[in-house]
């Protein structure tokens, strides 16, 4: 087989597990506009803000130790514990509700029925507020954020593609977990919002905000579960991307990553953000192994965009969105 | 009635009376952003030093510092608008630590007689004092930098390099493309193969880069990376399997915070250096008496000795130094901003006033002059020891390969000063 081919195949299935990641992030986004017709803008920061919390609980880290102790004249900094992952991960999750509940109760409640601008520009001060508050409350360092996944060259693909192809692909142990989970998350999301009564109130609310509420379905309890949901996507998305490059302020901006996946997957459908994932990340990377030696190199950001906007040309509505037919 | 005579006439001679003298410097910082966990140890570690004088010493010459901190978030703009905001304050010297400001401030101090001090950053060229009047880039650049880097694969080659595969991965900006020129001119020189692989901004995503450094095994890997680039780049470097030991940062590649996410297995990592690293300095013990433990520090205090403290601590010890070059070429306790210009240009930094200041073998010795505001171009290399969580020198200073950076900054210099209707001089 010609050697070109044969990166292209590697570059191919990197691109199917790059995909993967940017999925897990346009997921968040997804279920919330899904549900309240709310384009999330903090959805990044959440990801980071997840990820910090986490690493601040398992770490025994005070929350705003710095604070206390230029106000106090302390020394404080830590509780002097090492939590495992697991119990981590689960005393973050009680963070990410209380955060939603307080997202709804502060914010989102006093802007029922509203233009979705307001609400958009609402999660934009939602946004810097939790950049702010997430610094404060954990420090602006670079964290490492170790839960156990295992990284690093997967040695069964790599000996398994050398005997055929007498060249080993490179596929991250990192990605291959990502991938795993992503799916296992579809999946229950998938389910909880077919099968559970919760999930068919949600796609209830998400049809229609007052036919609902005139069927006894609580708006709010709905945007609580809602909104939590999306924190605990928004924890699984920085756990693998905090998991790469450590817990940092970076992490927030993989939302604009999402962008290109929501535009091609459609905002409104879960399997479209996967889909829409993996089209972008095989597009992406296959485009930058193919012509970016030849134009430079640096493709993939823009070229991402590019291939959302090829889509939205014949597709508005992206591949799995909801086609708005409106009458006069 | 008395009284109120009384009252206006004292109130006439305060407001008369000249302000308390002080050494007006500013600190444009990013506390807060996508790069603040690189700001804050930089921000402290200059304001530091300058509250250690002050603490320490009542000043410099007598006379206090006062350090005016403005938030740029690393954003452009904000830092151009901190120094219109601030210039007007005295301040006797900026420092912006961002490439993208340096170069909207370079017309501007130049138009408002205020000096611009780059050191490891910048434009490059500015190191033709004929040219650029105001900015200084002391003790080393970008070029300079580069040259390093080859010239450390030249030592650790027997000198050949001749057919060797070199990569740079490089941040996509005018601060990542800046090692480039140097290095194709350098590989028409000594015969390596050049093979430059960009990555976007942030750099969060590298995959391609590294699944083609895989392909391609080149012998080294150069990185001009900042932020969280760094650290994706080192962790795909650990993936594939590169050897840490053949991978190289520039300065800015080069901290605790871009190693430490990897792991035990970013052990012997290499970067570039223009200054020492670690906390066994004098005046490291100096500023935990004075500052952090009388509660004066800029920040938690727990960044002393780390790379980038280290580092904004070095430009606060150039840019006191200057100040106080500045009162003794005076006889005035006060320096103006057209003062601390000539200073800096008569600037010289020796192993003996290092050894004075509490910094000994901290940095290059050097002289400025107007032809010559870089220096001398001194580069070392540092490695990181995962089990130790430090930093080490692994070299002396070098300079860099003069025939080559010294054409390339005449050049470019020549260029800038047409496009500007510069006269280059001396007067």
């Amino acid at each position: 087989m010609p050697e070109q081919l044969v990166f292209a195949m590697e570059v191919f299935l990197n691109g199917l597990m790059a995909g993967v990641l940017y999925a897990l992030v346009a997921l968040g986004f997804v279920l919330i506009y899904k549900a309240s017709g709310i384009f999330n803008y903090a959805q990044g920061v959440m990801a980071l803000f997840s990820a910090m919390t986490l690493v601040g609980i398992m770490e025994g880290q005070v929350p705003f130790s710095h604070l206390i102790n230029a106000m106090l004249g302390t020394h404080v900094h830590h509780f002097g514990w090492h939590l495992p992952a697991v119990l981590g991960i689960l005393l973050t999750m009680v963070v990410m509700v209380g955060l939603a509940w307080l997202v709804q109760v502060v914010i989102f409640r006093h802007l029922v029925n509203q233009e979705p601008i307001i609400l958009f520009m609402a999660t934009i001060g939602l946004a810097y507020f939790m950049e702010g508050f997430g610094d404060l409350m954990w420090g602006a360092e670079i964290k490492k954020l170790d839960v156990g996944l295992p990284q690093g060259i997967n040695l069964w693909i790599d000996e398994t593609t050398f005997n055929i192809f007498d060249y080993g692909f490179f596929i991250d142990n990192l990605d291959i977990v990502a991938t795993i989970i992503a799916a296992l998350l579809v999946g229950v999301l998938v389910a909880f919002s077919q099968y559970t009564k919760q999930g068919r109130a949600m796609r209830a609310v998400a049809d229609d905000h007052q036919a609902a509420l005139s069927v006894g379905v609580s708006l709010s309890f709905i945007w609580v579960m809602v909104w939590s949901v999306a924190g605990f996507v928004a924890l699984v998305a920085g756990i693998m991307w905090g998991t790469k490059s450590g817990v940092q302020f970076s992490l927030s901006l993989i939302a604009l990553k999402a962008l290109p996946v929501l535009m091609l997957g459609g905002f409104t459908s879960i399997p479209g953000a996967i889909v829409g994932g993996l089209i972008i990340g095989v597009g992406e990377k296959l485009f930058e192994f193919a012509l970016g030696p030849i134009i430079g190199g640096a493709t993939e950001n823009w070229f991402a965009y590019v291939l959302a906007l090829v889509f939205l040309v014949f597709r508005p509505q992206g591949l799995f969105g909801d086609k708005i037919i409106e009458r006069v | 009635m008395k009284t109120k005579l009384l009252t206006s006439l004292l109130a006439g001679i305060v407001a008369a009376a000249p302000a308390f003298a002080e050494l007006t410097f500013s600190s444009l910082s990013y506390r807060t952003g996508p790069y603040a966990a690189n700001g804050i140890p930089l921000a402290d570690g200059y304001a530091d030093y300058m509250t250690l004088l002050n603490e320490r010493d009542g000043g410099i010459g007598g006379v206090k510092t006062r350090v005016i901190e403005c938030e740029t978030g690393y954003n452009t703009e904000k830092g151009v608008e901190c120094y219109e905001a601030t210039k007007g304050e005295g301040v006797l010297v900026y420092e912006p630590y961002s490439t993208g400001m340096t170069y909207q401030l370079i017309p501007k101090t130049a138009a408002d007689g205020i000096a611009l001090h780059t050191g490891g950053y910048g434009r490059t060229s500015a190191k033709n004092g004929e040219v650029f009047r105001n900015v200084f880039n002391y003790p080393a650049n970008y070029w300079d930098g580069a040259s390093g880097a080859i010239n450390h694969l030249l030592d650790i080659n027997g000198g050949n390099i001749q057919g060797k595969k070199v990569a740079l991965v490089y941040h996509n900006s005018a601060y990542g493309k800046e090692p480039i020129r140097t290095l194709e001119v350098l590989a028409e020189k000594h015969g390596y193969e050049l093979s430059l692989l960009p990555v976007d901004h942030p750099g969060q995503e590298q995959k391609s880069q590294w699944l083609q450094i895989r392909r391609d095994r080149p012998d080294y890997v150069l990185m001009w990376g900042w932020g969280v680039m760094n650290q994706v780049a080192i962790q795909e470097a650990v993936n594939i399997r590169f050897p840490m030991e053949n991978f190289i940062g520039v300065w800015w590649s080069g901290s605790e915070n871009d190693v430490v996410p990897a792991g035990p297995k970013a052990n012997g990592y290499k970067s570039l250096t223009f200054h020492g690293v670690g906390n066994e300095f004098p005046v490291l013990d100096e500023i935990k008496k004075y500052v952090v433990d009388a509660g004066k520090a800029a920040g938690a205090g727990d960044q002393v000795g780390t790379v980038l403290y280290n580092r904004g601590m070095y430009m606060a010890m150039l840019h006191s130094e200057a100040a106080r070059t500045a009162q003794k070429m005076t006889g005035n306790s006060d320096v103006s901003q057209g003062d601390m210009i000539k200073a800096m240009e008569a600037f010289e930094m020796t192993e003996a006033k290092m050894v004075e200041l509490g910094l000994p073998n901290f940095g290059p010795s050097f002289k400025v002059t107007c032809q010559n505001h870089g220096g001398d171009g001194l580069v070392a290399v540092a490695q990181w020891d995962a089990n130790a969580g430090s930093w080490n020198m692994i070299s002396d200073y070098k300079q860099s390969d003069q025939s080559v950076v010294a054409k390339l900054i005449a050049e470019d210099s020549a260029a800038y000063a047409a496009e500007n209707n510069i006269t280059p001089n001396c007067n």
